[in-house]
């Protein structure tokens, strides 16, 4: 493939109209993503990431701009997601939660089993691939909507704050799974989350969004080898002062972010 | 010090008599619970027949609970009670096949489309509040005496509660999930049964048990009107012949395939809704 971007962004503007304000939440974006790369975007919250990512999944149609997906031929999906919060059927088991991709794509019921069988040996799930979702934790129910992603085999994966609702020690357990799974294929990946720790621990580039509306602040390379260890990639000095760069970045925007919802009179 | 001790020994009093009282009255509250109310319908039984056979109360009006058995095995012996049954269940399955059903497709296709919803919700808002007895005589005069027109009742009755259960059902869904199907290429009918219908299920299932309960009502309503067999029928010309006991036995024989419905609606809901079954 001669591509040298798997997602290229341009110009990408999103604009919600709500009691006749126009709110941009998205503004003048533009961003090349490398094939095989694991792009970040952090900033603070209500900064339109959450919007900027629906648009790259094709869940809302940007008011301007362009996304464009490269395609490796293949009859593969484009894009698959994993969503903030619970996003798996309760009136599904774990299997077929995680089968829920290849089984609307209709492909042979041997391949389903094995890349099924595969994602949820990985994720840690076999032994509740018959569960509900209801009679499992948090950390697992995220584990099932990783799983559904990376068996769909899309062309990129996007992930919503996938890992924002579990508490600290269930996070870095699931960072580092991620990052197991992610190495097999290093499938590009755009990754959006509030945590700055998060977007060092796991990504190649991490772009620093401001608030309101949404623009690109600042875009920094992580310079750390992979593949990574989650805990020892934390004990290291190189780490804490990257981590230090990106907020002394996004200090500002989570500021303005809170004044701007004091001035308003919004609960932050 | 010795107030502390003074404390424990006081607790460990207070310990052995809870569990002495534990041990006397070995009836959990759950179960005495289950007692009373088996044992309460059985003792006003006892009493009405008490009453009856000392003349407390009229016979001709509420004869005994005895009678009214003689009179049920008499009913059950001659047959007569199975046709009528089996006239009244054919109507009500064949009401729900007819109003059921559709209702549960156009209700979900309403509650995934918002111009379908803009265009059938004034028409139900406005015919719902219509009492369905009411409409019975415009049933008859469109489908005739014939059975036409009872299973119409049921069908009617059956429609609106699924209909309006359905399109609730499907707006109850977490946004989330249709976004989740949309993200998968979902067609809209992978959307349809993948998502709307098992979201809207907890929800359609509480309207199918609204639906036959109403269709339940309107039978026994329509059966007394121009009908020769059903429950409703039954009841109607006992009424006639003033054979109050066989009206006894209708009630009573409704009222237990009412019981039976509730039992083995709730039984298929645990079957089609295993995710709720043990929250």
């Amino acid at each position: 493939m001669a591509e040298t971007f798997k997602i290229r962004i341009r110009n990408l503007r999103k604009e919600f109209r709500t009691k006749g304000r126009v709110v941009t939440a998205v503004d003048d974006v533009s961003i090349d993503i490398e094939p095989g790369s694991f792009f970040m975007i952090v900033g603070p919250s209500g900064c339109g990431k959450t919007s900027l990512l629906r648009m790259v999944a094709g869940l809302d149609a940007p008011t301007g701009g362009s996304i464009e997906i490269g395609h490796g031929g293949q009859e593969r999906p484009e894009n698959s997601m994993v969503f903030q919060g619970e996003s798996i059927f309760p009136w599904m088991t774990v299997w077929d939660n995680a089968a829920y991709g290849l089984t609307l794509r209709g492909l042979p019921a041997a391949q389903i089993r094995e890349v099924v069988g595969h994602y949820l040996d990985r994720t840690g799930l076999t032994k509740f691939s018959g569960a509900y979702p209801h009679q499992l934790s948090g950390g697992m129910k995220q584990r099932v909507s990783i799983a559904r992603a990376f068996a769909n085999d899309p062309e990129v994966l996007l992930m919503d704050e996938p890992f924002s609702a579990l508490d600290e020690q269930n996070k870095t357990l699931l960072q580092e799974e991620l990052l197991r799974i992610w190495e097999e294929h290093k499938k590009t990946v755009l990754f959006i989350t509030h945590s700055v720790d998060e977007a060092v621990t796991l990504g190649d580039r991490i772009m620093v969004m401001t608030a309101h509306p949404g623009r690109t602040k600042a875009i920094i390379d992580v310079p750390f080898a992979r593949p990574r260890s989650v805990l020892e990639l934390r004990a290291q000095p190189e780490y804490g002062a990257l981590v230090y760069r990106i907020w002394e970045q996004l200090r500002e925007e989570v500021q303005l972010a809170r004044d701007e919802a004091e001035s308003v009179g919004v609960p932050s | 010090m010795s107030g502390r001790r003074d404390w424990s020994t006081r607790a460990r009093v207070a310990a052995s008599w809870g569990l002495d009282r534990g041990a006397r009255f070995s009836l959990s509250p759950a179960r005495r619970d289950r007692l009373i109310s088996v044992a309460s319908p059985l003792l006003l039984m006892v009493l009405w027949e008490v009453c009856a056979r000392v003349g407390v109360i009229d016979v001709r009006f509420f004869p005994a609970p005895t009678t009214i058995l003689k009179t049920l095995l008499n009913l059950v012996q001659s047959g007569e009670l199975w046709t009528h049954t089996r006239a009244s269940l054919q109507r009500l399955f064949w009401g729900f096949l007819v109003g059921g059903v559709p209702a549960l497709f156009i209700g979900i296709a309403m509650g995934l489309s918002r111009p379908l919803r803009a265009a059938i919700d004034p028409l139900i808002a406005a015919t719902y509040p219509i009492p369905k007895s009411a409409i019975l005589p415009l049933i008859l005069l469109i489908f005739g005496l014939g059975e036409a027109s009872k299973i119409a009742m049921v069908a009617i009755g059956m429609f609106y509660p699924i209909c309006i259960n359905a399109v609730t059902g499907v707006l109850e869904i977490n946004k989330i999930y249709l976004d989740v199907a949309k993200n998968f290429r979902a067609t809209r009918w992978q959307m349809f049964r993948t998502v709307a219908l098992p979201g809207a299920l907890p929800f359609i299932m509480s309207g199918v048990k609204l639906g036959v309960g109403m269709g339940h009502i309107l039978i026994a309503i329509a059966e007394m009107i121009g009908a020769k067999s059903g429950l409703g029928y039954m009841i109607w010309n006992a009424w006639e012949i003033l054979s109050v006991e066989t009206m006894y036995v209708g009630l009573l024989t409704i009222a237990v395939i009412g019981y039976i419905f509730s039992l083995a609606i709730n039984e298929l809901e645990r079957w089609i809704i295993p995710w709720k079954a043990d929250r």
